[in-house]
């Protein structure tokens, strides 16, 4: 139940953090109802906490939650019913109940995914309204290093990825370089979006096929 | 304050679609292969720019070391296969322990 406890104290601190960016209560609660993603979430509240407008905020959610469309299409087989049931079990994939149900060679358990994923729910909600309820000062929220929390949140999800592939890395260190050289003079919203220009790097594996043996 | 909602809203809905899209629409179909790549691809080159961003700040106005040595005691935990509980606590733990040290 560590998946559990991680989502609670996550959202805890998101509930925190929104309510210090200016959100109020009933937002950031209301994010985590119908949002329920902590990736998008924290991007939602990194985009428009450096200025940014709407669109670059949507969109930088909308891309760091892209990497559920591949998810999404891996876990398709293992789902049930017709397309409108599956896209709504699709809903069930969030990262680390997606992780959990992978029982090995792209071969996923549906019962341990939706097992997984129906606790965090009510989890994520009361965590973030516990949070921005409990509303800590700013000062407080710097002593407890609770800042930390969201870079290192998304540096446990990069590890992860960074570990699978070497080309993963790449795309890792080439999207982090135009991030910090693209914030120094454009809003973090424009900056995170051009990072994901190094995805193009995935290109390069289908031309270089053969040499693709090590990975 | 609205545009805090508005940009909740539109998250929820492009949230859903895309949590939805790959299930309902994989069928005996696929993605041509190339685009796989490009999409597979996108999860680092985010995260990395969403931590990078995150630290850095605007014009690099956020930089601080104690968030840095934070993170660099999750990296450690992480590749200790701590859990990721374990890792976010870390940092956050070695951040307010540094902030208080020197603080």
């Amino acid at each position: 139940m560590s998946l559990g406890t991680a989502t609670f104290v996550l959202a805890l601190t998101f509930g925190a953090l929104a309510r210090a960016e200016g959100w109020g209560i009933l937002a950031p609660v209301v994010s985590s109802l119908i949002v329920f993603s902590g990736s998008a979430q924290f991007a939602l509240l990194t985009a428009l906490g450096g200025g940014g407008g709407v669109v670059p905020a949507v969109a930088a959610a909308a891309l760091i939650n892209a990497r559920f469309l591949p998810m999404g299409l891996a876990i398709a087989p293992s789902l049930r019913g017709r397309r409108a049931r599956r896209a709504l079990e699709g809903q069930a994939v969030v990262d680390a109940s997606w992780a959990a149900a992978h029982v090995g060679e792209g071969r996923f358990d549906r019962e341990l995914l939706i097992g997984a994923t129906l606790p965090q729910w009510p989890l994520w909600i009361a965590g973030t309204w516990l949070g921005a309820v409990f509303s800590p000062p700013q000062h407080v929220v710097h002593d407890l290093g609770l800042d930390t929390a969201f870079p290192a949140f998304f540096l446990v999800l990069l590890l992860h990825e960074a570990a699978a592939t070497k080309r993963a890395r790449v795309a890792a260190v080439l999207g982090g370089c135009i991030a910090a050289g693209l914030v120094t003079v454009l809003p973090p919203g424009i900056a995170l979006i051009a990072a994901t220009a190094a995805a193009l790097v995935g290109l390069r594996r289908f031309r270089q096929r053969p040499r693709e043996a090590r990975s | 304050m609205s545009t805090v909602w508005t940009a909740i809203a539109a998250a929820a809905v492009v949230s859903f679609v895309i949590k939805a899209a790959g299930p309902a629409l994989v069928g005996d179909r696929d993605l041509p292969p190339w685009s796989m790549g490009i999409i597979g691809m996108l999860a680092p080159a985010l995260l990395a720019g969403l931590v990078v961003v995150d630290v850095f700040g605007p014009g690099w106005s956020s930089l601080d070391a104690t968030v840095i040595a934070g993170l660099a005691a999750t990296a450690a935990a992480t590749l200790l296969r701590a859990p990721m509980l374990v890792a976010v606590l870390a940092g956050i733990a070695a951040t307010a322990l540094l902030r208080l040290a020197f603080g």
